[in-house]
C-alpha cells in the first residue's frame, strides 16, 4: 500500500507549495528555498527518515528530500572524519543531483532556444 | 508671467487642437489572434520575428511603427521635428536603438505604461507653443523582454498569479502636427493633463492594475474638475492598462469622487484581449497595451465617426526590478489627453 502512501504525501507536499505560491506574495525562488530548508530541519530532528520509509517516493521526489539529503550527507560524513565533515560531506548525498541539473541544463541550452 | 494655457493644476487647452496626422500600430501574434486583429497595420508571426533576440525584435516594431505613420501621413524623416519615444526597458534601448536608425531629434521618455499619452501630450504641447510643425509620438513593449527585466525570464517558467497581467507585444506611432490627415477622419489633441505620482503601498509586481488604478482615478478627477466637465463629457475615457483588477477598483474610486462614468469608462487591457478564449489572466499591460489599441480600434472608431471625444488615460507602474526587491511600494502615474474629431475649418 506504499504507493497510496505515496501519493497522499507527494500531494500534499505539492499543494502545501501551491497555496504558499498562490496566498502569499512569495516567489517561487523563495517557496523552492523554504522547502528545502523545511525538509532539511525534518531531517535534523529524525522526521524525514521515518517519512520516507513510509511513503517512499512521495516524499522522496518533491524537493523537501533535497533538504534532507543534505543533512542525512552532512551527518555521516561528521560521524566520519569529525566537525570538517560537516563541510565535506554536505553535497555527498546529493552531488549526482546537482551534476545531473547543471550537465543536463548545459545540453537543453546548446540545443534549444526559447520561443516565448 | 502666469501659464496663459493652463486650467486648474494640472490641465493645459491647446490653443489650436493638435491633428493627429497619422497611426499605425504593430503587434505580436497572440495580439493578432485577439478581438482587435483587424486593426492593426502589422502583426508579427511570432515573438521573435527572425531576429536574434526579443530585445531587437521589440525595437524593429518601434521602428516599423513610425515609418509606417509617416508613411500613412505621406511625410519624409526630414519633415519631423522631434520623435518623443519610449518604452520599459531599462535605459529606454528599444526607443534609443530605433531612434538610432531613424535618425531624427530624438527625446527619450519615460513614463512606464503610460509613455503613450505622455509622448503625446509632450508632442502636442511643442507643436501648440511653436516649437515643433510635426512630431511623433512612439512607444513599444514585448512580453518577453519585460518579463526578463520585471519578473522572471521566460525559460525559468514561473507560475504566475491569475491577478497578474499579459504584457503587450506592440508598438504605436502617431504622427502629430499641424495640417491635414491624410487618413480621412482623424481626432485633435485639444488637452493634455498630466498626472501626480500615487503609490498607496501597493508591493506586489504582478498585481499592476490595482496599485495603478489610484492614480488614474486621480488624473480623470482632476482633468474633470480643471475643466469643469459634465460626466457625459467624452463618449469615452479610456484607461491604459489597468485589466480587470484595476478597471473595478478605478470605477469604485471614481464613483467616490462623484463622477460615475458607467459604460464610458472602458479599459485598453481588457479590449485588446479576449480574456475567455485567451490565456492573460486579468487581461493586458505594457506601454504597447494602451498604444496599440489608440493608434488602431481607437483610431478606426474615430474614422467611422463613431467615437466624436475621448479621453484617454495611460497608466503607468514605475517600479524597478532593484526597488521590488527591496521591498519598496509601487510609485504610479497616469497621463490624460483628451482627442476630439473637430472641423478643420474651425481649427485652422
Amino acid at each position: 500500500m506504499i504507493f497510496v502512501n505515496a501519493f497522499v504525501v507527494g500531494g500534499l507536499i505539492c499543494v502545501l507549495g501551491q497555496l504558499l505560491m498562490d496566498l502569499t506574495p512569495l516567489t517561487p525562488a523563495h517557496v523552492l528555498t523554504l522547502l528545502v530548508v523545511s525538509g532539511g530541519v525534518l531531517s535534523g530532528l529524525g522526521l524525514y527518515g521515518p517519512l520516507v520509509e513510509w511513503a517512499g517516493a512521495g516524499a522522496k521526489v518533491p524537493i523537501t528530500s533535497f533538504g534532507h539529503q543534505l543533512v542525512q550527507g552532512t551527518l555521516a560524513e561528521l560521524a566520519k572524519s569529525g566537525p570538517i565533515g560537516v563541510l565535506g560531506g554536505i553535497f555527498d548525498l546529493t552531488s549526482s543531483g546537482i551534476t545531473a541539473a547543471i550537465v543536463f541544463g548545459f545540453f537543453a541550452a546548446l540545443i534549444f532556444n526559447p520561443k516565448g | 508671467m502666469p501659464a496663459r494655457r493652463k486650467s486648474g493644476r494640472q490641465t493645459v487647452t491647446f490653443s489650436r487642437p493638435v491633428a493627429v496626422v497619422s497611426a499605425a500600430c504593430c503587434a505580436g501574434p497572440l495580439e493578432g489572434e485577439g478581438p482587435l486583429r483587424g486593426s492593426f497595420d502589422i502583426v508579427y508571426p511570432d515573438m521573435l520575428n527572425g531576429e536574434k533576440s526579443w530585445e531587437v525584435t521589440e525595437r524593429t516594431m518601434l521602428k516599423d511603427a513610425v515609418l509606417c505613420a509617416l508613411g500613412k501621413g505621406n511625410l519624409s524623416r526630414d519633415n519631423i521635428d522631434y520623435l518623443l519615444a519610449g518604452d520599459l526597458l531599462n535605459q529606454c534601448i528599444s526607443a534609443s536603438f530605433a531612434a538610432r536608425d531613424l535618425s531624427l531629434p530624438f527625446l527619450g521618455l519615460y513614463g512606464a505604461c503610460s509613455t503613450m499619452a505622455e509622448s503625446a501630450g509632450l508632442g502636442a504641447m511643442l507643436i501648440d507653443g511653436g516649437f515643433a510643425q510635426y512630431n511623433v509620438a512612439a512607444v513599444s513593449s514585448h512580453y518577453a523582454t519585460s518579463e526578463r527585466q520585471y519578473r522572471f525570464p521566460t525559460e525559468y517558467g514561473g507560475q504566475r498569479p491569475p491577478y497578474s497581467q499579459y504584457t503587450v507585444t506592440g508598438a504605436g506611432a502617431l504622427l502629430l502636427g499641424h495640417g491635414p490627415s491624410f487618413q480621412g477622419l482623424l481626432p485633435r489633441l485639444t488637452h493634455f493633463t498630466a498626472g501626480q505620482v500615487i503609490d498607496l503601498g501597493q508591493k506586489d509586481p504582478f498585481d499592476m492594475g490595482s496599485a495603478m488604478a489610484p492614480a488614474a482615478a486621480d488624473t480623470i478627477l482632476r482633468h474633470f474638475s480643471d475643466l469643469s466637465l459634465p460626466p457625459d463629457h467624452y463618449d469615452l475615457v479610456l484607461t491604459g492598462d489597468l485589466a480587470l483588477v484595476g478597471h473595478s477598483i478605478v470605477e469604485e474610486l471614481l464613483y467616490e469622487g462623484n463622477l460615475v462614468l458607467k459604460d464610458r469608462l472602458q479599459d485598453c487591457g481588457l479590449l485588446v484581449f479576449d480574456r475567455t478564449q485567451q490565456n492573460v489572466f486579468a487581461g493586458g499591460s505594457g506601454c504597447g497595451c494602451s498604444a496599440v489599441v489608440l493608434c488602431g480600434h481607437i483610431m478606426e472608431l474615430f474614422k467611422q465617426a463613431k467615437l466624436n471625444r475621448l479621453l484617454f488615460v495611460g497608466t503607468g507602474a514605475l517600479l524597478s526590478p532593484t526597488t521590488f526587491q527591496q521591498g519598496e511600494s509601487i510609485p504610479c502615474v497616469a497621463h490624460a489627453i483628451a482627442l476630439e474629431l473637430c472641423d478643420d475649418r474651425f481649427v485652422e
